[in-house]
């Protein structure tokens, strides 16, 4: 009883990880711009995918891991230069059509230069399982949860210890004001997509042994971390990682108690239990409508 | 007087003339394969090599001379696995390219999209897709190349069976292919006397299925497990299987036969089953196979024209091309109505994918030991009968 529990928990966490990561991504931009970047789940695949292909072409895993990071970063600093930037003082909906279109843009230039298939990595460490109580975990599980932490500290930290971190929150709250007290607000916009660009590589990368990765990864995986995201409360670190580890847990508690086909189903009106009650999502910030 | 008598003369030799000229372009008109693939998009790895295939062997046949003395024209459109895309091609290829037979529909979607149309209009298709759908109940004009999942399910059951298995698990996709199999095998175990002890599913976007196996695992009698689905979902819960130490015999399907699901799923395929075409292992097939030659033929010609790693979807476009052809060279004509019944009345052809022998009640005309049982030893196919 307690091994099948806990063997549900730790699947739980390996996918809720996953989806925090990823909503931690979105929850980076939207603070910066509040703009939703249908991309996220994008910079994840260029993060796994082109570690896999270096790693083919013989280039060491860490050197590989680090070239696909930076990688991605550049993708990240390219779209809001060439997508976001130009659009200037489009509306906030037409940004995220935008990111839309970028994201199905990466998508077909990864499909001409990956092509179709579904890639594989090496587990980080053994293959071999690890087992707690009869339950068995997976041991990149133990490295997504411990990159996900460090990630999370260092996002903390980065916002209310760094000038920079928060010189990107001044933006969010007040673009104008920031401007005036001498922030360089497209600046700082750019520098939000190469931060959650990276970090969406690093999760890309570290869920890549478990969950394999293809052209198209991005699109599922995207979509359940926005929705971690929106429970969590849209713009709240916190917010996504709750959001992210209970999406998670949710969906493998009623897989295996329940019953598989119903899985989505308790996931989707989970978001819509918590929107409905809290719409700010269950650390949403408190926003006070300016008339 | 004379002068009009030599210009009609040349008149009538004119007129001759272009008519002789018209015959001779009648008798050397093309015959029209038409075909409609998902070239492109999510069912692009059945479309892909189906198109090669096709475009590989229309050539050779057109080296050597062609069918009745006549060239072959592929006219191809790609439904990039839309179904209503290919009910408008199938559509185009009827009434404005006016094909005489139809090889194709990658997905069940998109044939059954057609079927229709291909009724109404009397031409004969050639379909490439698996459901049994397809052909049961059988369709006038609609034949297809690959196995159904019910035989894939009749065979999988019955190599159970010969191993004293009566009880098993089912884990399947919730995808087309997946959730049919699902029933095709649910029907089988109840006719065979068999027991699905658990059912369980996932979806195609599911990237861990721990959570379903160790529901399987707890269920009690259970002797063995089966996955039906294809995509990276097999492979995910093959590895999954792995991990929880689950050592009872776990089968797949023929959804995942090909060589990339080794490499995906890796040291955890050790020792599973699965039905598949004998493509996979053409060596180990034993010499008095009828099928050995066909198998061996096929994949050297594919792998050295297109460098790349042959499937069995390429196959059965291979089958399908090649029973278009037997039975246009039967009937002695592209009437469409000699090509159906010659199609309805091939007896004995040996194609990559199995024998062929269609009659007005099979239009598929192949039997579940068309498959063979694989089994994954040392990370390679091992044929097991």
């Amino acid at each position: 009883m307690l091994a099948e529990f806990l063997q549900y928990l730790f699947t739980g966490i390996t996918i809720g990880a996953t989806y925090a990561l990823i909503a931690l991504g979105f929850t980076l931009i939207y603070n910066a711009s509040h703009v939703i970047n249908f991309a996220q789940g994008e910079f994840l695949m260029i993060g796994g995918m082109a570690t896999v292909s270096l790693t083919a072409m013989g280039v060491p895993m860490i050197i590989a891991v680090v070239l696909a990071v930076v990688l991605a970063g550049i993708l990240g600093i390219a779209l809001q230069r060439f997508a976001i930037a130009p659009a200037k003082q489009a509306d906030v909906v037409t940004l995220i059509i935008i990111t839309i279109g970028a994201s199905i843009f990466i998508r077909g230039i990864a499909q001409l230069v990956w092509g179709k298939e579904y890639h594989v990595m090496q587990n980080f460490s053994t293959d071999q399982p690890i087992e707690v109580f009869g339950a068995v975990l997976n041991s990149q599980s133990l490295w997504v949860l411990g990159v996900g932490a460090i990630l999370v500290v260092a996002l903390v930290l980065f916002f209310t210890k760094t000038l920079i971190g928060k010189a990107i929150l001044a933006t969010s709250m007040n673009k104008e004001a920031a401007r005036l007290v001498g922030i360089r607000t497209q600046m700082v916009l750019m520098l939000a997509f190469m931060v959650s660009a990276l970090l969406g590589s690093v999760a890309g990368i570290v869920v890549a042994p478990i969950t394999f990765t293809s052209y198209d990864i991005g699109i599922i995986l995207g979509l359940k971390g926005f929705v971690a995201a929106a429970i969590g409360g849209l713009g709240s670190g916190v917010g996504a990682v709750v959001g992210g580890l209970s999406l998670g847990i949710v969906e493998a508690m009623a897989a295996g108690y329940i019953s598989s086909d119903y899985k989505d189903a308790v996931a989707f009106s989970m978001i819509l239990l918590v929107l409905f009650f809290m719409p700010r999502g269950l650390f949403g910030a408190k926003v006070v409508e300016r008339v | 007087m004379f002068k009009t008598v030599i210009r009609r003369a040349g008149k009538c030799a004119v007129v001759a003339a272009a008519g002789l000229m018209m015959m001779s372009a009648q008798a050397a008109e093309p015959i029209k394969i038409g075909s409609f693939l998902s070239v492109t998009g999510p069912a692009s790895f059945l479309g892909d090599p189906e198109l090669k295939t096709l475009e590989m062997y229309v050539e050779k046949i057109n080296e050597e001379g062609g069918v009745l003395g006549r060239q072959l024209e592929l006219i191809h459109y790609d439904d990039v696995g839309n179904a209503s895309s290919a009910r408008n091609f199938a559509s185009r290829l009827i009434r404005s390219d006016r094909v005489d037979i139809i090889v194709g529909g990658s997905t069940t979607g998109a044939t059954m999209a057609a079927v229709p149309l291909i009724q109404q209009a009397k031409v004969p298709l050639i379909s490439l897709a698996g459901a049994v759908v397809i052909t049961t109940p059988v369709k006038e004009w609609v034949f297809k190349t690959p196995q159904t999942d019910r035989m894939a399910a009749e065979r999988i059951l019955t190599d159970m069976k010969e191993r004293g298995i009566t009880r098993f698990g089912l884990i399947s996709g919730t995808g087309g292919f997946g959730s049919s199999g699902r029933t095709q095998t649910l029907e089988v175990a109840e006719q065979m006397g068999m027991e699905v002890v658990a059912d369980v599913t996932y979806s195609g976007s599911d990237t861990d299925m721990t959570a379903q196996l160790t529901n399987i695992r707890n269920t009690s009698g259970v002797e063995a497990v089966l996955n039906f689905g294809f995509g990276q979902g097999p492979a995910i819960v093959t590895r999954n299987y792995a991990q929880l130490g689950m050592e009872l015999p776990f089968y797949q399907s023929h959804g995942v036969a090909s060589d990339s699901f080794l490499e995906l799923a890796g040291a955890s395929a050790e020792g599973l089953r699965l039905p598949a075409s004998p493509l996979l292992v053409p060596d180990s097939l034993p010499e008095d196979d009828p099928q050995k030659e066909v198998v061996q033929n096929y994949k050297a010609e594919y792998e050295a024209r297109w460098d790349s790693k042959v499937s069995t979807f390429g196959a059965y476009a291979y089958d399908g091309l090649m029973l278009a052809v037997r039975a246009i060279e039967e009937a002695g004509s592209t009437d469409p109505e000699a090509v159906r019944e010659a199609l309805e009345n091939i007896d004995g052809y040996v194609g990559v994918t199995g024998v062929f022998n269609m009659s007005p009640e099979d239009h598929n005309g192949l039997d579940p030991d068309s498959f063979r049982i694989l089994e994954v030893q040392d990370g390679e196919w091992k044929l097991i009968k």
